[in-house]
C-alpha cells in the first residue's frame, strides 16, 4: 500500500510523534512549563492539552527540579512522563534529579523499578538568543550511566525517535535541534514501523575519502559541506550519529575502516565532549586503518558567546571543510 | 505592612526546647495521658493490646538501632545513622499508615520500614555496602532510602499526583483512597527540592503528607540555622495546613498522622506535620557531636524519652505487667541476635552483577564491559 507522503517540519513531527505516543498508551503524560494552552514556547505540544486534558498535559510550576522530580514519582506510580525543559540552559536546576535520581533508581532497586521517562531539551545555538538559550549540554548527560541520550536532525527521525524514546523502559534525554524546528521534509507519515532503531546511527551519504560525523543541528551543515566538497572532487561519507549514549560505535568504525579519516562535528565546546570520546574509541579500534588523527570541529572552550558573535563560535560549512582539509593533509 | 502583620511577625516564636503551646501532646513525658479536643478521637479505639504492640515496636527498633551502631563499630557496617530518640515519631506515624499508602523515607527511617513489614536486614545492606538500596519498593510500599537531602519530597509529590490522576482520592472507599507520606529532616526544610515539592503538591492538590522530623540538628547545625519560624508554620505560606506534634509522644504522633493521612485521602492534601523530637545520638557513626552541642541539652531530652513514657502509662494503667516488659526485652535480644547473624552472613554479590541493572533494556556497553571484566578475571585462572 502506498504511504502518504507529507511535508512536515521537524517541530510538528515531534508534536505528531507525541500525539501518537499518547494515543497508544494512556499512561503517557507530558509535564513542563507553558506546555498547555500555549503549547510550549516552541509550540511542540500545541493542541495536545486540548485533546488529552490537563491531567495528561500538565502545566508545571516554574521549577525544573520539580518537573523532573515529580516525574520520577509519577514513573514510580506507573506513568510514562515526558518532561519538557524550556531551554538547554535551564536544565541545570534539575541536574541533581536527573543524575542522582533518574539515572540511578533502577540500579539502586536492583531492577525492581523502572523509570521510563523522556526529558526533552531544545538545544544548540544559531537563533540569536540571549545567554542560556543556545547551549549544548549533551556531554554531561552522556557521561552519566543509567541515562540514554539521543538527538534528531530531520523531521522523519524526529517523528519516530520521540515515539521510540517514549516506548523505551529506560530514561532518555531527548535533545531537539531548536534551530532546525522549522526545517521541512517529506516523508510517509502513515508508516507503521520505524526505519531504524532509536540507538542506531544513520549513514546519510556514502563516500570514500573522509568520514564526517555529527548529530543534531550540525547534520544539515555537514550535508552541505559534503556537497561542496564533492564539487572539488572529495568524496565524503556523512553519518548522523543520532544516539550519543549508547554510542553506535560499530557504524562509525566500519566507516572509518573504509575511509581512514574521521572528522567529528559538534556545537558543544571541544574539551571532553562527544567528539573527544569518539576520537578515543576510534583510535582504540582503528589504529592501523587511520590515515590521520581524528579531527574535531567544535565550539570554542568559552561560555556561549553573545548572539552577534555566535557565527564565529558555531561550526559552519567553511570550518567543517577546513577540518576535512586538515584530515586530508596527512 | 499593616500593623497586624508587623505584630504577627514580631510575635515571639515558641521557645525551642519544649515545643511551645502549639505542640499537640496526648502523653506527657511523665507518662500522663492528657486530652486534646481534636485528636482524642484518633486514639479512642486503641486497645491495651494495640498499646502493647506500640511498645514492642519501639523497643525492637531501638534495639535494631543499637545493633546497627555496634555492627558499625565492629566493622560490619560502613556507617550507621542512628534513630535513637526518634522511635515514637517513626512508629507513631508508620502505624497510622494503611497498607496501600506509600512511604518515601530518608536514610534514617529504619523504624518506619520496620512497621511497614520490611525485612530489618534491608536497612543494613545499604550501610554494609552490599547494595545501594536493593529492595523492591512496591513490596511494602516503602521506597528506597534517599540520601540526597530533600530529593524524595519531589518523588513523593509526583507519586501523589499519580494517585490523584488514578482517581484514588476522595472516593470514600477506604480500600482505594490512598495517601503518600514523605519523611525529611529539619535541615532538609531548607532544600530547594522540599520547597518545590510544597509548591507542586499545593498546586496539584496532591494527597501527600510531609512528615518533618525536627530532631533539632542537621549534623552540626541547629534548627535555628534553617528557620526563623517554627517549621510547621512554613506550610501556611504555601497554602496548606501545618501542625506541630510532640514527636516523642507516640499517641499524639499516631493521632496527628491519622488525621493528616485521612485529610490527604479525602482530597484535602497536602499537609505538613512537624514532629518535634531530638536526635539523641550522633548524626551518624562518623560524627562527633561533642564538638558542637552541650551534653546538658541531651540530658534534658532524656526526660522526654519516648519509650519510657509509654512504659509508664502501660504500667500505671495496669495494661502491662512486669512479665510483659521482660518478655519484650527477651524478644529484643533474640531479634538483635538474628539481625547480627543476618548482617555478618550477608553476601556480597559477584563483581559481574554490577552491570546487571544499570539499564532496563539491553545496552551494548554493559554487555561489552561485563564480558571484558569476565575475560580479565578468567585470564588469572588460565595463568594458574
Ligand atoms: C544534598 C545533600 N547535601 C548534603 C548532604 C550531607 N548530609 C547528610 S545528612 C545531612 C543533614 C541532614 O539534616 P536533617 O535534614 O535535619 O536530617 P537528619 O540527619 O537530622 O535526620 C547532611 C548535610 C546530603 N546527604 N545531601
Ligand atoms: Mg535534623
Amino acid at each position: 500500500m502506498a504511504g502518504q507522503l507529507e511535508k512536515v517540519t521537524l517541530g510538528k513531527s515531534i508534536t505528531n510523534g507525541l500525539r501518537k505516543a499518547m494515543e497508544a498508551d494512556p499512561k503517557v503524560v507530558l509535564i513542563g512549563e507553558d506546555i498547555g494552552k500555549l503549547g510550549g514556547v516552541f509550540r511542540i505540544t500545541e493542541g495536545l492539552q486540548k485533546d488529552f486534558g490537563e491531567d495528561r498535559v500538565i502545566d508545571s510550576p516554574l521549577a525544573e527540579s520539580g518537573i523532573v522530580g515529580t516525574a520520577v514519582g509519577m514513573a514510580l506510580r506507573g506513568y510514562r512522563p515526558v518532561c519538557e525543559i524550556q531551554f538547554d540552559g535551564f536544565v541545570y536546576p534539575a541536574f541533581d534529579q536527573i543524575v542522582s535520581q533518574v539515572a540511578k533508581m533502577h540500579a539502586r532497586a536492583l531492577g525492581a523499578v523502572k523509570i521510563p521517562m523522556v526529558i526533552r531539551i531544545p538545544f544548540g545555538g544559531g537563533i540569536g538568543s540571549p545567554e542560556h538559550h543556545s547551549e549544548s549540554p549533551e556531554a554531561y548527560f552522556a557521561h552519566t550511566a543509567g541515562l540514554r541520550v539521543v538527538t534528531c536532525s530531520n523531521p522523519e527521525d524526529a517523528h519516530w525517535m520521540i515515539q521510540q524514546a517514549v516506548a523505551c523502559d529506560d530514561p532518555v534525554i531527548f535533545f531537539e535541534p531548536k534551530r532546525r524546528y522549522h526545517d521541512r521534509a517529506e516523508y510517509d507519515t502513515t508508516a507503521t514501523t520505524a526505519p531504524r532503531g532509536l540507538f542506531e546511527a544513520n549513514v546519510l551519504r556514502e563516500g570514500t575519502d573522509v568520514t564526517l560525523l555529527g548529530y543534531g543541528p550540525v547534520v544539515k551543515t555537514m550535508l552541505e559541506s559534503a556537497a561542496a566538497a564533492e564539487a572539488e572532487g572529495t568524496s565524503i561519507e556523512v553519518i548522523d550519529l543520532r544516539s550519543l549514549s549508547p554510542l553506535p560505535i560499530d557504524t562509525i568504525v566500519a566507516s572509518v575502516r573504509k575511509t581512514g579519516r574521521l572528522v567529528v562535528v559538534q556545537e558543544a565546546s571541544s574539551f571532553l565532549g562527544m567528539a573527544s570520546e569518539i576520537s578515543a574509541q576510534v583510535t582504540e579500534q582503528c589504529f592501523y586503518e587511520l590515515e590521520a588523527p581524528v579531527i574535531r570541529v567544535a565550539g570554542a572552550n568559552i561560555p556561549y558567546p553573545p548572539s552577534r558573535m555566535e557565527e564565529e563560535f558555531l561550526p559552519d560549512l567553511d570550518r567543517i571543510l577546513d577540518g576535512v582539509d586538515r584530515a586530508l593533509a596527512y | 505592612m499593616s500593623d497586624k502583620v508587623v505584630a504577627e511577625l514580631q510575635e515571639p516564636t515558641p521557645a525551642v526546647g519544649d515545643g511551645g503551646p502549639d505542640m499537640i501532646q496526648l502523653l506527657t513525658p511523665e507518662g500522663q495521658r492528657v486530652s486534646h479536643p481534636d485528636y482524642d478521637k484518633y486514639v479512642a479505639d486503641l486497645t491495651p493490646e494495640d498499646l502493647r504492640s506500640f511498645y514492642r515496636d519501639l523497643v525492637l527498633i531501638r534495639r535494631l538501632d543499637a545493633e546497627g551502631y555496634a555492627l558499625q563499630r565492629q566493622g560490619e557496617l560502613g556507617l550507621w545513622p542512628s534513630l535513637l530518640g526518634q522511635e515514637a515519631a517513626q512508629v507513631g506515624s508508620g502505624r497510622a499508615l494503611r497498607p496501600h499508602d506509600f512511604v518515601f523515607p530518608t536514610y534514617r527511617e529504619h523504624g518506619v520500614g520496620f512497621v511497614r513489614g520490611m525485612d530489618p536486614q534491608s536497612s543494613l545492606q545499604l550501610f554494609r555496602g552490599v547494595s545501594q538500596g536493593g529492595w523492591d519498593p512496591q513490596e511494602n510500599n516503602f521506597h528506597l532510602y534517599t540520601i540526597v537531602i530533600g530529593a524524595q519530597a519531589l518523588h513523593a509529590t509526583g507519586y501523589a499526583m499519580g494517585v490523584r490522576m488514578d482517581g484514588n482520592v476522595g472516593t470514600g472507599d477506604p480500600d482505594r483512597d490512598t495517601a503518600v507520606i514523605c519523611y525529611f529532616g529539619d535541615g532538609a526544610s531548607s532544600q530547594g527540592d522540599v520547597n518545590e515539592a510544597f509548591v507542586y503538591a499545593a498546586s496539584f492538590d496532591a494527597p501527600v503528607v510531609f512528615f518533618c522530623q525536627n530532631n533539632q540538628w542537621a549534623i552540626s547545625e541547629p534548627v535555628e540555622k534553617q528557620t526563623r519560624i517554627p517549621l510547621f508554620q512554613r506550610a501556611r505560606g504555601f497554602g496548606f495546613p501545618g501542625v506541630r506534634v510532640d514527636g516523642n509522644d507516640i499517641l499524639a504522633t499516631y493521632a496527628v498522622t491519622q488525621h493528616c493521612l485521612d485529610e490527604a485521602r479525602n482530597g484535602n492534601g497536602p499537609l505538613l506535620i512537624e514532629a518535634y523530637t531530638y536526635r539523641m545520638g550522633a548524626h551518624t557513626t562518623a560524627d562527633d557531636p561533642t564538638k558542637y552541642r552541650v551534653s546538658a541539652e541531651v540530658e534534658e531530652w532524656k526526660f522526654r524519652d519516648p519509650i519510657l513514657r509509654l512504659k509508664t502509662l502501660l504500667a500505671h494503667e495496669g495494661m502491662a505487667d512486669e512479665a510483659f516488659f521482660v518478655r519484650i526485652d527477651e524478644e529484643a535480644d533474640q531479634f538483635a541476635a538474628e539481625l547480627r547473624e543476618g548482617c555478618v552472613t550477608m553476601e556480597t554479590m559477584a563483581g559481574e552483577t554490577m552491570w546487571d541493572h544499570v539499564y532496563a533494556e539491553d545496552h551494548p556497553v554493559m554487555e561489552a564491559e561485563r564480558a571484558a571484566y569476565l575475560a580479565y578475571k578468567a585470564s588469572f585462572e588460565e595463568a594458574n
